[in-house]
């Protein structure tokens, strides 16, 4: 079984960590992953960083562009993780933008995910429908669960047929908004977590974006599986630098 | 709106692909819309709205009535006889120069702005480069008191002063794109943030033939009253509808797609696209996209784009801002793609010689995007009765400074 899917069965409220490969030094990649693993981090989102994060706040774009200038790059990337499995157990995702993983090559990209031990894949510019004509059977063949993204707009309809093509987890975007750019829940977000809670999908929801300290990890757990933290998390290790992950990890989950 | 027929059976056997977008928005294997979860409620609104409106006739009673009235359409197709003489074939004009605000920009927020009120919006988003895109929304904006902010990257707001005063003066808020390289991606990346952030009352009026489906067509379609009047005042003067060739310059494309609208499907006429070449090709200095270019994925659209081996976007290069876009529209990638259409790549000088020899012989300073079109002539050889249109995107006065440095006038 995948491990996200283990992961999933577990009985508690998830803490998922997104970080950006290269960032703060180019080699902070694994040190990063080892860390967040020792602190009870529940699963990570390792992100590769691109030129045009157009879903993005200025905090994950800026730790991108520094992580290019750092000299990251895709193939670089692999090398850094081609070990992990030897140390660290929790699931982890590769989460991206759809041109760098095209340039690549789908399958290429997928393979090598697969050799390392990668178990899933964000990447919130290729759509549903071109996944599932074009790139679905090659996810597979990998055993890759590509996660798919609903925001407070997602009709339920559309809601329906993500949940249908999805076989880990929902990405539950909290509000209307790039990432970072938002402090605490309002009711029309609880409204949000709770009609969606209602809708009895298959597949467990993580909320992401908006997430930043215990209170709203708190709140958006209210309802579903598991939060995810990023830009937050980006600003702590801009500020404090990777020594402090444990007292990061430590308040939110206090 | 009149579309041409998607496809033709040729000698009843085989079927020949239209050069227009399918109802995916796919223009061959390029197009698409490629976009976060978050933009789908808004594309898919356009999307599934876009051609009803369109063909909506009060819709398309003011869209006329505005072009003519206050853009001053039909802008004429002018017989550039000294030019023609000196090239040894008959060269027409098409003169989107002289539209309101100085270019085609203007047909397609037009368009925009009245598609924007029938969706019920209230708030107006665009991204610019040099500034003109910028000018032609706050106009329509202005026009239709709407609210309008346009995003600018900081380092073209530095180098582009006269246009930001303008669209200040026209009530628009000028934002500076602070992420990356502070130029025109960027500018389009924060205001596709923006309508991530405001989902419900905002409408993004797109430039150019760029973006997720269904811009690349919409905007086309906007633009396509450009060679509608071609055919129409070609048929006036030649006694015939097609021109053997049509010449556009192309940065996004929209210009382009304008004039080659309702040809992309007559074969019999020529389709010649000018790129910029910056510095030249291989001096790393190039916006020259079908030369440079790769088959990617740049704001939202499969299309060809300049990147590095690892799939991050470069940063291009023209003396002209206008055609400074790493990409290219995904009709322009298929058009160069299938080799229907002639690709041409000139220089930044070969471009601003072309622009004043033009000045001299007909008296009419082009804008530098333009001037590029103009420069095919060292390249491409025409017959004496071949008919040549060159689509006359826009005039040279926001490049005075830029012609004055350059010529030292």
């Amino acid at each position: 079984m995948n491990r996200i899917n283990q992961k999933l069965q577990e009985d508690k409220k998830l803490l998922s960590i997104y970080f950006t490969a290269g960032y703060p030094a180019l080699n902070d990649t694994v040190p990063i992953i080892r860390e967040l693993e020792k602190n009870g981090v529940d699963m990570i989102e390792i992100g590769l960083p691109f030129s045009d994060p157009l879903a993005d706040g200025p905090t994950i774009q800026a730790s991108s562009t520094a992580a290019l200038q750092n000299g990251m790059r895709t193939e670089l990337l692999f090398e850094q993780l081609k070990d992990i499995r030897k140390t660290v157990s929790i699931p982890l995702i590769v989460m991206g933008y759809f041109n760098p993983m095209l340039q690549y090559g789908v399958e290429a990209f997928c393979r090598k995910c697969h050799e390392i031990g990668i178990d899933g894949i964000i990447m919130p510019d290729l759509p549903l429908d071109v996944y599932q004509e074009q790139y679905e059977a090659i996810f597979t063949k990998y055993g890759l669960i590509n996660v798919f993204l609903i925001t407070p707009q997602t009709s339920e309809e559309r809601i329906r047929q993500i949940d249908g093509a999805s076989a880990g987890f929902i990405y539950m975007v909290s509000s209307a908004s790039v990432t970072g750019s938002k402090d605490g829940f309002g009711n029309a977000q609880t409204d949000y977590f709770e009609r969606i809670a209602r809708m009895g999908l298959k597949n467990p929801q993580i909320v992401g974006f908006g997430i930043s300290n215990a209170e709203t990890f708190q709140a958006a757990t209210e309802t579903a599986k598991g939060a995810i933290i990023g830009s937050a998390f980006i600003k702590h290790l801009t500020d404090y630098g990777i020594a402090t992950i444990g007292d990061f990890v430590e308040k939110i989950k206090s | 709106m009149k579309r041409k027929k998607r496809t033709t059976t040729i000698s009843g056997e085989t079927e020949r692909k239209s050069y227009h977008a399918d109802e995916k928005g796919n223009y061959g294997e390029f197009g698409g819309a490629y976009i976060p979860e978050m933009l789908y409620p808004n594309t898919e609104e356009l999307r599934q709205n876009y051609l009803r409106i369109m063909a909506d006739p009060s819709f398309q009673r003011e869209f006329d009535h505005l072009l003519k009235d206050y853009v001053g359409r039909p802008t004429p197709l002018y017989f550039a006889e000294r030019l023609s003489q000196k090239y040894g074939t008959k060269i027409y004009l098409k003169r989107e120069d002289l539209c309101h605000t100085g270019a085609h920009k203007v047909n397609n927020t037009i368009g925009q702005i009245l598609m924007a009120k029938k969706l019920g919006k209230n708030r107006i988003i665009a991204e610019t480069g040099a500034g003109q895109h910028g000018v032609a929304t706050a106009t329509v904006c202005a026009l239709m008191g709407i609210e309008c902010v346009v995003y600018m990257g900081e380092i073209d707001i530095a180098r582009q002063a006269p246009n930001v005063a303008r669209m200040k003066m026209l009530g628009a808020k000028v934002r500076p794109a602070l992420s990356g390289s502070r130029t025109l991606k960027d500018a389009t990346n924060e205001a596709i943030r923006d309508w991530i952030n405001n989902p419900v009352d905002t409408h993004y009026i797109i430039g150019s033939v760029v973006g997720p489906h269904p811009y690349p067509d919409m905007v086309a379609r906007f633009q396509s009253v450009i060679s509608e009047e071609i055919k129409w005042q070609l048929k006036e003067k030649e006694g015939r509808e097609n021109p053997d060739y049509v010449v556009a310059c192309v940065g996004g494309g929209s210009n382009a797609a304008g004039a080659y609208f309702h040809y992309l499907d007559v074969p019999e006429v020529g389709i010649i696209a000018v790129e910029a070449a910056g510095k030249g090709i291989d001096t790393g200095e190039s916006a020259a996209t079908s030369a440079l270019g790769k088959v990617g994925i740049i704001h939202g659209s499969k299309t060809l784009l300049m990147q590095t081996q690892d799939g991050q976007i470069t940063e291009p290069y023209s003396i002209s801002a206008g055609l400074d876009y790493p990409g290219v529209g995904p009709m322009h990638a298929h058009l160069f793609k299938s080799g229907r259409g002639e690709f041409i790549s000139i220089t930044d000088d070969e471009a601003m010689t072309a622009g004043l020899e033009v000045s001299q012989l007909e008296g009419i300073i082009p804008a530098i995007e333009t001037s590029h079109a103009f420069a095919i002539f060292d390249y491409k050889q025409f017959k004496e009765d071949d008919v040549v249109v060159i689509n006359l995107s826009g005039r040279g006065d926001k490049d005075l400074q830029t012609y004055i440095d350059y010529f030292k006038l």
